[in-house]
């Protein structure tokens, strides 16, 4: 099966600041993040062959992003998958250009959440199949406490002890965050501010959630044999993956609540086209979805960077933390930087983009394996979740 | 032989202490849920009644109560759905008289009977409202009750009635009333209650040749301890061992299903031969005369009687909750914009059998059990190849859950089910301190708390921490 390794490069990228933009619209996000991604790739709008627009729900239709930058009627494809939004435009551009349809396109996630809080339609019920409305409604951090429990359960893992791990989580996610100038909370916690804050959905206190930010992220992909013409620090994709549950954890009595399916399934997809055996030994560093402290947690797990049951230990000695064995969030994670959901594919990207061309100043991490990981996942371990993975690296690896 | 097949009674868990809501008040009543009202609790009632019973040759269903949900919409129906009955019985319901529940009683013995039905399930429920801080908000209690009536194992014979008809404005509710109206104390109870219930009675044990001393228990209506008593002296009872405690102390007068529900005490505690006699009051009264069988040895009496459900009690914290509760104080909605959406009549119509009867499925490939039904299986992929399973009033495990915030951490949780499923649903009758990790639960019909209800009541299942 010809995958997209090595076939597609990434030759520029932009960002804005991911927060509470009061004064912004999803417009403005747009703009600011695309012509960045232009100034840096060093083309022109016009240049642009095709786009994805990856929004979970501040537009409909291409004209999200057609509109603001005034593409010139150009193919523009409008992504929704949730939280995994951004990586599933990204990875759907990958496979136009490195089947050779395109040679230049822009890929952009943006997200105004602010003005209305996180509307989660129907009942903020995430099943929104039944419109009998007779199911309960539930949040994500109340299905993602469900999910805690139920870990914690099944590894004998008293609670207290569970939470002051997870604390353990935000405090890294903190102190990275407090590095990276476009972060939404740029603030260090101390383990004892974490274990003592609010409860949100017992066991998860507020610094166990992530930020609800506004803010957006693009990326300019071109066929990797034209990527010398742009620039010589390029970045390559090595490898995407992508998969989608079917509500298991909420409908088989024999499912355990103690993985996540999903994760695993869209990371071995990935390792396998990008050729990782050892995702801990050959990777130098991971952005992934830390909505919550505690899936950041099975995360470690899902995507082998630890075994299971034992990501606990890992994050005891350190390994995940700016100067550990395998740097996770180095620029604050979603608990940090912010969660506008469509765009946090792409802040990841843009996260890993940085860091492989030795740009990410003071959160920059050793490049050894020239290889960096992202992953999101939308929806929660109670219904069924799309997790998506994109590893990107260097030349030569 | 027309009689008794079998009876359900059924108490909510609350109780409100009558010193909250009149300080120094004796005793404490009965309280329905937030997520209660007198459909869910004839469900309870009727599921109770129909425990360790065949559902197949149930032909009728009828709903007795003056506080129906519904002004026009058969509430029998909705209990005939979730007790998961055939399609092809007779359903109805009783209103506009606390004698509803007697009146419905008289029906189903006349149906069964004349060979119209061969059992016959009468449901009867009360959640009424006296105004804040009257006598009525004190005396009255919720609950409900429910008889089988058949012709076959019976446990008690029908041996007569008697009934006759009144016209008094006494105790009254006008179609623009929300709380109980009552005409002046000594009036009422001289020509209405006493008068009328006298007459019936009287005619009743006269008309079948019966002394008070032929009856082991007197099942009489009681809007309060005191009238009842005078009640049976007159008649020539001895209320201390004749009179069917009327649970006026610690339950509460329960309305249209008052009558049932102390017939369900009587049988709970009857031996064989045993004569009880039943009245029921409200324009007019209805008497019967049962004569007990050595079957009632054989029955389970535990939740039919109201015994367990005395000892089964949480106290409703304030009367503030009450009020809510009752929504007699309104609170608005979490604010979750465009976040809302309303129940579609539609919807709930196509899905009726997963949502009252709660029907999963079971795959006839991998025999994985499946909840919502679906078209294709998630265990081995085999598609429309499913026989349904009811799921209602099942047992299980609790596996996680949580507290929903944004509704007041309202508990939620995923449920592993005795015989295989698994559900996600709320749990009720609980405090958040007492949940926990596999705690054995069951399945209770509750009404929902939609945020817009577009004219709709939300009915589904939840999960209760589960009886003994």
């Amino acid at each position: 099966m010809p995958g997209v390794k090595d076939k597609v490069a990434i030759i520029g990228m932009g960002c804005t600041r991911f927060s509470e933009h009061w004064d912004k619209s999803v417009n403005d996000l747009i703009v600011e993040a695309c012509y960045e991604a232009f100034e840096d790739a060093g083309i022109e709008p016009k240049d642009i062959q095709a786009a994805w627009i990856a929004t979970a729900w501040s537009g409909e239709l291409g004209r999200t992003l057609a509109y603001p930058l005034k593409l010139n009627f150009i193919p523009v494809t409008r992504v929704e998958n949730r939280c995994a939004s951004g990586h599933d435009a990204f990875i759907n551009a990958c496979y136009a250009v490195a089947c050779g349809a395109f040679d230049v396109v822009l890929v952009c996630g943006a997200e105004k959440l602010k003005d209305t809080g996180l509307p989660i339609p129907g009942d903020y019920n995430p099943t929104t199949l039944y419109t009998s409305r007779v199911d309960t409604g539930y949040l994500p951090v109340t299905a993602w406490a469900m999910f805690a429990l139920r870990y914690f359960h099944h590894y004998g893992i008293p609670i207290e002890e569970g939470r002051r791990i997870l604390s353990k989580i935000a405090v890294k996610n903190h102190f990275n965050g407090y590095l990276a100038p476009k972060a939404q909370f740029r603030r260090r916690i101390t383990l004892e501010e974490a274990l003592k804050a609010p409860i949100i959905a017992w066991p998860l206190g507020l610094y166990d959630c992530c930020g609800i930010a506004d803010g957006a992220a693009a990326a300019i992909l071109v066929r990797a044999d034209l990527a010398r013409n742009y620039r010589d620090d390029y970045v390559l994709v090595k490898g995407v993956g992508m998969s989608t549950g079917v509500y298991q954890g909420q409908i088989m009595d024999d499912f355990p609540l103690a993985y996540i399916e999903e994760n695993f399934r869209a990371s071995r997809m990935a390792y396998k086209e990008a050729g990782i055996e050892n995702p801990r030994k050959q990777l130098d560093l991971a952005e992934v979805h830390d909505c919550f402290t505690i899936h950041e947690l099975v995360i470690y797990e899902d995507l082998g960077f630890s075994p299971r049951g034992k990501a606990k230990e890992d994050v005891e000695n350190g390994t995940f933390e700016l100067k550990g064995e395998l740097p996770v969030n180095t620029d604050g994670g979603l608990k940090c930087f912010g969660h506008p959901l469509g765009a946090t594919g792409l802040r990841m990207i843009y996260e890993v983009y940085k860091q492989l061309q030795g740009k990410a100043d003071q959160r920059q991490v050793e490049i050894r394996n020239q290889r960096g990981l992202t992953h999101t996942c939308g929806g929660t371990p109670i219904d069924a979740q799309t997790a998506a993975v994109a590893i990107l690296g260097l030349r030569g690896v | 032989m027309v009689g008794i097949v079998s009876y359900g009674a059924y108490i909510p868990i609350w109780r409100i202490s009558r010193d909250l809501l009149s300080k120094g008040a004796p005793g404490e009543r009965s309280v329905a849920g937030k997520d209660e009202d007198s459909l869910t609790m004839a469900v309870a009632a009727a599921q109770n009644c129909l425990k360790d019973f065949d559902r197949e040759s149930i032909d009728g269903v009828l709903f007795a109560s003056t506080t129906s949900p519904f002004r026009e919409k058969c509430a029998a129906s909705t209990i005939a759905a979730a007790l998961d009955l055939r399609r092809d019985i007779f359903t109805t319901d009783f209103a506009n008289s606390l004698r509803a529940g007697t009146s419905a009683l008289k029906a189903a013995l006349s149906m069964v009977k004349s060979g119209m039905a061969r059992q016959v399930l009468v449901t009867a429920a009360d959640c009424r409202l006296g105004p804040p801080g009257s006598v009525f908000e004190q005396t009255f209690g919720d609950g409900a009750a429910a008889v089988l009536v058949g012709m076959e194992g019976l446990i008690a014979d029908f041996e007569g009635d008697f009934s006759i008809t009144d016209e008094i404005y006494d105790v009254w509710r006008r179609d623009i009333d929300l709380y109980v109206n009552s005409w002046e104390d000594r009036f009422i109870f001289l020509h209405g209650y006493q008068a009328v219930l006298s007459e019936v009675i009287s005619g009743l044990m006269k008309k079948m040749g019966v002394e008070p001393k032929d009856v082991r228990k007197a099942v009489l209506p009681a809007p309060d301890l005191r009238r009842v008593m005078d009640l049976a002296r007159a008649l020539g009872f001895d209320p201390k061992t004749q009179l069917q405690d009327p649970l006026i102390d610690n339950v509460g007068n329960t309305g249209a299903a008052q009558p049932l529900m102390l017939l369900a005490a009587a049988l709970e505690e009857a031996s064989p031969e045993d004569r009880i006699l039943l009245a029921g009051y409200g324009n007019g009264g209805d008497a019967f005369i049962f004569k007990v069988r050595a079957e009632i040895k054989k029955i389970d009496s535990k939740w039919r009687g109201v015994k367990s459900y005395l000892q089964r009690k949480k106290h409703v914290p304030d009367y503030a909750t009450y009020l809510m509760w009752r929504k007699l104080v309104l609170t608005p909605p979490p604010r979750v914009p465009m976040s809302v959406s309303y129940p579609s009549a539609t919807a709930i119509w196509r899905e009726r059998k997963r949502i009252y009867s709660l029907h999963g499925v079971r795959c006839k490939v991998c025999g994985t059990i499946q909840y919502p039904p679906q078209r294709v299986c998630i265990k081995c992929r085999a598609k429309d190849n499913f026989e349904e399973v009811g799921l209602g009033g099942r047992r299980g495990k609790l596996f996680t859950y949580s507290f929903d915030f944004i509704r007041g951490n309202v508990p939620i949780g995923i449920v592993n089910l005795e015989g295989g499923g698994r559900l996600f649903l709320e749990l009720t009758d609980v405090e958040s301190g007492d949940i926990k990790i596999d705690m054995p639960v069951e399945l209770v019909f509750r009404r929902l708390d939609l945020w817009r209800e577009d004219g709709i009541y939300g009915y589904f299942w939840k999960a209760a921490p589960a009886r003994d």
